[in-house]
């Protein structure tokens, strides 16, 4: 797990196979579950892939603005791990949250109005992009400081902890993350605590222009010389999305049983720039290709289909109602009402 | 009425809520099995257990933020800052977080939590461990400031401020916890952003807030000597700032001096100033006038943190130069 240039993406991505702990045997049985729907789980990256590009769109008319950070690609992670999850168990997510939020089963009308900034968003066009929020859900942030989701993540947990729940949070966070302070604050805080908390990292492997291996001690491959401060660890595949799944499942399963944090590495990588802002001068397209080609929203309805799991035209189908799920979205987000001016003052305090 | 300590006046208030209210909880550095760096906690362990009062590392961005997470899931806890300055450390966590998450989540989050933390120079602390953000703190929307200046304001703000479903930073003078006051048995609350007319008079209003209204007071005193009748005012709020309760006053007195013990640039009485100056110039016989301690970092050596830190001569040199008093 050494490797650390550019052109090596492929053997890393090749590399990254599930293992714990330093213990060589492969983790997770890679044979398909009979348990798992796996049309849910096409369908909701699927979903992700498309809500995305429909965003993308509307950036460029200007519908959208701020800033835009797309989860494409990496929605075998986003996907897997919180499908893993119950209703009463919290996520935390970055600014990268549109595809945690869809996940979660959040309305894609009130995400894209929030997007447009109308009235009807899920946060009334007061948060943006960066800051989904859906409590009901359970699903506490979109945050957009670099790390300063974890210590909030691990105080969500500490109540749960304190309510005597099995309930458990989990925090997702990017490689960028890894270099802050409050980073190695909250997996020590977690640990010496025993928080019902999953540290779930998404390793994209880029912290906006920044290639993890330039500003990190120890290069790309956080696992598994990565600190966590005791936190029992794994690596999976974000690419797999039935991988993140049964990594999640197994972490989450110990984490109800009372082991304290968990941490899930996923190897993943975003197909587009950090933000619609940026120009990707940053790596070669080669690498962009490489990953492209496991791209999880064409890769996994291909094995279902060729292992008989699924037919063409039940993904078509799939396809078809999705598109114009987000089709709708952007029509609603477009019909919506603009906030009213007098909504300034509202929310600040209780 | 009884008398009390101002520590002793906090440590009741604390001690109610813990005893009420099941989710109320403390988290803090030394709070624990040391009993707080200024004892207020002492005892609390033993009496509530260690899943209430919970010392931590010192990770300040992590407990605060720790903190902002358990409100945000309906828990009331009360963290601690051993000193105001360290929450320098967990800016990010106090603004970016606590502040924020009500607004931008569209009013679907609430942050019940209180924030205390000793302010204040006056204890030859040095740099580091003697500053006064409550003030950069109070410009921040979505969180409450208080800094009560006696026992008896320190117990009902502190009161209030547990039951408060905002966050709500307690400044607590660190020069005051031994300073004695009547506070009684009866229960009493203060509501958070009303000032309080401290001493009613009708030639000079002299407006401070916590540890500066001893130099206000010790001014009253030497200006009614000199047969002057004197207000004060304490704002105990600087986030809502109560802002009528000093109009009114002026428009009675026609002159004031605004009283900073914090660093005189940028303090909330330059916010007061300015609010005056636009819509009480009118009733003024004289320039607003305003005292702070000198811009400087605070010293360790006790006779330059004396001539930095404002005091009484401040007060009156002040009331002299603007209005020949």
């Amino acid at each position: 797990m050494a490797s650390s240039t550019k052109s090596n993406a492929k053997s890393r991505s090749q590399s990254s196979k599930p293992s714990r702990n330093g213990d060589s045997a492969p983790l997770l049985n890679k044979d398909l579950p009979s348990t798992v729907d796996h049309l849910d789980l096409f369908k909701m990256m699927y979903l992700i892939r498309q809500f995305e590009i429909a965003c993308g769109e509307n950036y460029s008319k200007g519908l959208i603005r701020g800033f835009l950070h797309l989860y494409i690609g990496q929605e075998a992670t986003g996907v897997g791990a919180v499908s893993g999850l119950r209703e009463d168990d919290y996520i935390v997510s970055h600014y990268r949250d549109h595809g945690h939020a869809l996940a979660r089963g959040m309305d894609v009308n009130r995400v894209m109005a929030e997007l447009f900034g109308r009235a009807t968003g899920t946060s009334k066009g007061k948060g943006g992009s960066m800051h989904l929020f859906d409590v009901a859900k359970r699903f506490m942030g979109g945050h957009a400081i670099v790390a300063g989701q974890l210590p909030l993540a691990a105080g969500l947990a500490l109540a749960q902890q304190y309510q005597k729940t099995d309930a458990l949070t989990m925090c997702f966070f990017g490689d960028g993350s890894t270099n802050q302070g409050v980073y190695h604050e909250t997996l020590n805080l977690a640990a010496i605590w025993k928080l019902p908390l999953l540290f779930f990292l998404e390793n994209n492997m880029y912290g906006m222009g920044s290639s993890i291996e330039r500003v990190r001690a120890g290069g790309i491959d956080f696992y598994p010389g990565i600190a966590t401060y005791g936190i029992p660890a794994l690596e999976v595949d974000g690419m797999d999305v039935l991988a993140v799944k049964e990594a999640t499942d197994v972490a989450v399963g110990k984490i109800r049983n009372g082991e304290g944090p968990q941490f899930i590495e996923a190897k993943t990588f975003r197909f587009v720039g950090h933000s619609l802002a940026d120009g990707q001068k940053y790596r070669g397209q080669e690498e962009v290709k490489e990953w492209e080609g496991r791209d999880p929203v064409l890769t996994f309805p291909a094995k279902l289909i060729e292992m008989g799991v699924v037919t063409d035209k039940e993904i078509a189908r799939i396809k078809t109602e999705v598109d114009e799920t987000v089709a709708k979205s952007v029509d609603f987000a477009e019909q919506s009402p603009e906030p009213d001016l007098s909504q300034i003052y509202n929310d600040v305090m209780v | 009425m009884p008398e009390i300590l101002f520590r002793e006046a906090l440590k009741r208030g604390l001690q109610e809520a813990l005893e009420n209210d099941p989710r109320v909880f403390m988290m803090g550095e030394d709070i624990g099995e040391y009993g707080g760096a200024y004892a207020v906690t002492d005892g609390f362990l033993e009496k509530f257990g260690p899943e209430r009062i919970k010392d931590t590392p010192i990770s300040e961005q992590a407990f605060v933020g720790a903190g902002i997470g358990a409100a945000a899931a309906g828990l009331r806890p009360i963290v601690e800052f051993m000193s105001i300055s360290f929450s320098l450390v967990a800016f990010d966590q106090i603004v970016n977080m606590a502040a924020n998450l009500r607004y931008m989540s569209g009013g679907q989050i609430n942050v019940p939590m209180v924030i205390r933390a000793p302010t204040g120079a006056g204890v030859q602390l040095g740099a580091t461990h003697s500053q006064s953000f409550e003030t950069w703190l109070a410009e921040v929307p979505g969180i409450k400031v208080v800094c009560p200046s006696n026992p008896y304001d320190a117990l009902g703000l502190i009161r209030s401020a547990i039951k408060d479903d905002n966050p709500v930073i307690v400044a607590e003078p660190a020069l005051l916890y031994g300073d004695k006051g009547n506070v009684p048995d009866e229960y009493y609350e203060i509501e958070l952003g009303k000032a309080d007319v401290s001493r009613s008079g009708t030639d000079i209003t002299l407006v401070s807030y916590g540890y500066g209204m001893r130099p206000v007071n010790s001014a009253a005193d030497s200006l009614e000597e000199r047969g002057h009748s004197v207000e004060t005012i304490d704002l105990r709020s600087l986030n809502p700032l109560d802002i009528e309760t000093v109009l009114t006053s002026i428009q009675k007195t026609n002159r004031v001096v605004l009283v900073d013990s914090a660093r005189r640039t940028g303090g909330v009485m330059a916010e007061v100033a300015a609010e005056l100056q636009q819509r009480a110039s009118e009733w003024l016989d004289g320039p607003i006038m305003r005292v702070g301690s000198i811009d400087v970092p605070w010293p360790y050596n006790r006779g330059l943190e004396r001539e930095v830190l404002t005091d009484a001569g401040d007060v009156l040199a002040a009331a002299a130069e603007g209005y020949g008093m």
